[in-house]
């Protein structure tokens, strides 16, 4: 009796550490997921944090007086005097009468705080419309990196300040006085790379980006869907087909920088084809995804029911005519779900475009798929290993274009898988 | 005719055959009493005569394209006078860019060798050539095929079948193109790495401990050989992979675990996915992520606990790699957990056991099997990652297990060693080679392992 007691007694004892177990156990849990999800806030939060400001230009907005004579400009009529103008003299006139506290002697130091290539923009303005010459215009240009950074990020400890204490009273004073002032970056959108963060964009990655992804899917989604029929509804059960299994399987784990040698050595070495251009980048990425694309089209065919092709056959289609006209059309949602997802990985893949030549500094936006380009990841990359802080600005702006991509991709899978996929 | 103008232009012609193709069947058709006297339906009479007319001429098209240019090279390089032959491979594309600035007028010939500028004008030629060579050439491929595949068409010939085993075939070898990319990995790493074992020891490489690979360019050059000793490459790469399984395994199996226990539908929901976004976000946003932000804070970390941390350090590639991984190992322990029966639970819980119990105890040495298949995988990826390390882990080979330290990895080597500059033939280009065929053949033995177990154990249950 009394051993039964002391039983039900260590069992009440027992119980309580086990249940203070079982909580303990939850916690973990709850921890590890709290710890997985804080992590991707806070990379979100840290890529937004820097890269806000990249979609901010920093502008001036001047008077300039155009007087043919300070600029050098003997023949207004003649496109080529035009042309050989001094540009530069009037915006730095101009900036001093907006800066009153400057002296004599301090246009150098003056000239420092806008871009340098607003003299360029000035020629174009005047080349187009000879007739503002003689007349003061209000113009915008944009600000030197050094004032945009100051402007900026005064107060960040990451970014060092280049200007003299004397050059930041003056862009207080421009600030307060509404002649600098922020705007939307359209710059960034509209430009290819730069040295000059002020002017670097996307534009030209962008396109990069568009045609090598034009390549890929062209490629991988015909040629993919084309082998998991084959793998799923005619391949016999041998030893050839085992290994062509077995080899898709493998490619899908290989690591993306073997398919950058795979390219290097056979479509450049091999075939000669350019370096650094959509078209080897789509070949390359082409054979990367297709595993994948391989792999979700042969589920997709999978969970077409055997009634439909039952019914088929039973009314007299040939095999071929039973898989193109009744299992693909109804297996097509899957297949492009899983494109997509192929797709998007493709999109953000860098290492082995890296090894055929896209890290190169291209500034003009390609037009063609032979033509030399980068693409959105690499520029990325390229930017984030600058020296420059500003370009560390662009590179989290770029990253953010880039993931609206990718959760825009991601989304219209989830779109058509919840939309079309059909339940049997 | 410019390639980019052929294509369409066969496009068309598919399309001429396709119609011509119809008609003709349709034609042949009607004295006997229209197409049901015919033995296949006149639209694949049409295909046949459109693959016909498109397939051979493709193919044709995409030889003379990918050889092309090979072909032009060496004919123009055969034609050089003797003093200004290239010697060596490097000298051969140098010469060869020198030609082609000729020819595209990016260079003056005034300024050019005179051999050179000869050279140049053939290259024009042989391009020009080659070009109307191979339009010829597609056009009449296609045009012939098309002519024949009408002239064939015959109301007892089955067009339906020869159709459907044409396409079967195009399928298959659409299926066999994954053996393709493999070969061609194998091979295009293969013949590089024998060239780097006929300058470069075995021994030198598996078990030297020094990596240095910049080569002397002149014989009297001071402290410029270069050693390719792998084991510090070795070292970094798995110090690394080891700090993100150290994150990955625990905090990717708790959340499976959590998830497949004990939450709600509700929560699943909303958690997975989310988890499923770290696996969505590129590598070079993370790199970017390690290199600017967390590799500054566990330096100053350090610092400010009196450690020694170089800004560029193993703990934040392996840390960041890790936060990378947890969705892999996550999802693929949710799906072994999932396929443990559910009679097993059952079992326990009405014995008295707690579910922590349940899951310890039973469920989780059930599903370790396909959960260690699932972490293999994880390692391989691991090992295999580029971006975050080229980015974050730096580029000294230092043989260190200080995970404060800079080290390097066989990825970063890699991606270092083949982009910019390169020299042709050097053991320092070929060395890049060698270090991907180690990487390749690592990688897939974890992976087959990885694969066989998890689908062994996965089918066990079903």
């Amino acid at each position: 009796m009394s051993n039964s007691h002391e039983q039900a007694e260590l069992v009440r004892k027992s119980l309580k550490r086990r249940y203070r177990k079982e909580r303990r156990f939850r916690l973990y849990g709850i921890l590890a997921i709290a710890l997985a999800i804080s992590a991707l806030v806070i990379l979100f939060a840290d890529i937004i944090g820097k890269g806000y400001s990249g979609f901010i230009k920093t502008t001036m907005t001047l008077e300039v007086r155009l007087d043919p004579d300070t600029m050098e400009i003997e023949d207004p009529s003649d496109p080529e005097s035009l042309r050989r103008g001094n540009y530069g003299k009037p915006i730095v006139e101009a900036l001093k009468r907006a800066v009153p506290s400057a002296g004599e002697g301090d246009e150098k130091s003056l000239g420092r705080l806008i871009n340098p290539y607003a003299s360029n923009t000035l020629r174009e303005a005047v080349i187009d419309r000879p007739e503002i010459l003689g007349s003061p215009q209000k113009m915008t240009f944009l600000a030197s990196d050094d004032t945009s950074v100051y402007v900026k990020h005064a107060d960040d400890p990451n970014y060092s300040i280049k200007l003299s204490d004397e050059q930041q009273r003056w862009v207080d004073e421009l600030v307060e006085a509404g002649v600098i002032e922020g705007a939307f970056n359209d710059v960034f959108f509209s430009h290819g790379d730069s040295r000059e963060p002020t002017s670097a964009g996307v534009l030209g990655a962008m396109v990069g980006s568009l045609l090598t992804m034009a390549v890929t899917l062209v490629l991988s989604f015909p040629i993919g869907v084309a082998a998991a029929i084959y793998l799923e509804e005619f391949a016999p059960q041998n030893r050839l087909t085992d290994f062509i299994e077995v080899n898709i399987n493998n490619l899908a784990a290989v690591p993306s920088i073997i398919f950058g040698l795979l390219g290097l050595a056979v479509f450049i070495n091999l075939f000669g084809l350019p370096r650094s251009v959509p078209l080897v980048g789509g070949l390359v990425l082409t054979l990367m995804t297709l595993p994948t694309i391989i792999i979700s089209s042969r589920a997709a065919i999978k969970s077409v029911p055997p009634s439909i092709r039952e019914a088929a056959e039973g009314i007299g289609a040939s095999k071929m005519q039973v898989v193109l006209h009744h299992v693909l059309p109804l297996a097509m949602p899957g297949m492009l779900t899983g494109s997509i997802i192929g797709m998007a990985q493709a999109l953000g893949e860098t290492a082995p475009l890296l090894l055929i030549g896209m890290v190169a500094f291209i500034v003009d936006v390609p037009d063609g798929f032979t033509d030399a380009a980068t693409v959105l990841p690499v520029q990325i990359f390229l930017w984030a290993g600058s020296p420059e802080l500003a370009f560390i600005e662009r590179a989290s702006a770029a990253i953010m274009v880039l993931l609206t991509f990718l959760i825009g991709m991601n989304a219209l899978a989830i779109w058509m898988r919840r939309r079309l996929e059909r339940r049997w | 005719m410019q390639p980019a103008n052929l294509f369409p232009l066969l496009v068309v012609l598919v399309g001429i055959a396709f119609a011509l193709g119809y008609a003709r069947s349709r034609a042949i058709a009607s004295p006997l009493g229209g197409i049901r006297h015919l033995k296949s339906l006149p639209f694949y009479y049409a295909a046949r005569a459109a693959l016909w007319c498109g397939l051979p001429a493709l193919i044709i098209f995409a030889f003379w394209l990918g050889f092309e240019d090979k072909v032009i090279q060496t004919l123009v390089v055969a034609s050089l006078p003797e003093d200004l032959r290239p010697e060596s491979a490097g000298r051969a594309s140098l010469v060869l860019s020198q030609i082609s600035n000729v020819a595209s007028g990016a260079l003056n010939p005034k300024y050019a060798p005179e051999g050179i500028v000869e050279a140049a004008k053939l290259l024009t030629t042989l391009r020009e050539e080659s070009k109307f060579m191979m339009t010829i050439l597609v056009v009449c491929v296609a045009v012939l095929g098309a002519f024949i595949a009408w002239l064939r068409i015959a109301p007892h010939i089955n067009a339906r079948e020869k159709v459907e085993s044409m396409l079967r075939k195009i399928f298959f070898m659409c299926a066999a193109l994954a053996i393709l990319t493999t070969m061609g990995i194998v091979f295009s790493v293969i013949f590089e790495t024998v060239r780097f074992f006929q300058k470069i020891s075995f021994i030198e490489f598996f078990f030297g401990t020094n990596w240095s690979p910049q080569t002397a360019i002149r014989a009297d050059q001071v402290g410029a050989e270069g050693a390719f000793g792998m084991i510090p490459l070795f070292v970094g790469t798995l110090l690394i992979s080891g700090i993100a399984m150290l994150v990955a395994v625990p905090v990717g199996l708790m959340s499976a675990i959590y998830l497949s226990e004990y939450a709600s539908k509700r929560m699943r929901g909303i958690v997975k996915p989310l988890l499923e976004m770290l696996a969505g976000v590129p590598t070079v946003v993370y790199g970017f992520f390690a290199a600017l932000t967390v590799a500054p804070f566990i330096a100053d970390a350090a610092h400010a606990i009196g450690l020694d941390a170089s800004t560029e350090s193993a703990l934040a590639a392996g840390l960041v790699m890790g936060i990378m991984i947890i969705p892999f190992v996550s999802s693929l322990s949710d799906d072994v957990i999932n396929a443990v029966p559910q009679t097993m639970r059952d079992g326990s819980l009405a014995l008295g056991a707690t579910q922590a119990e349940t899951m310890t105890k039973v469920i989780f040495p059930a599903a370790l099997p396909g959960i260690m298949g699932g972490i293999l995988l994880a390692v391989s990826r691991a090992i295999g990652e580029t971006m975050i390390v080229v980015m974050a882990a730096g580029l000294a080979a230092n043989l260190t297990a200080n995970p404060l330290d800079a080290v390097t990895t066989v990825t970063v080597q890699i991606v270092t060693l083949l982009t910019g500059d390169q020299e042709f033939d050097s053991a320092k280009t070929l060395s890049a080679f060698a270090l991907g065929m180690m990487l390749f053949v690592v990688t897939l033995v974890l992976n087959i392992v990885a694969l066989h177990v998890v689908r062994k154990y996965r089918e066990q249950y079903e």
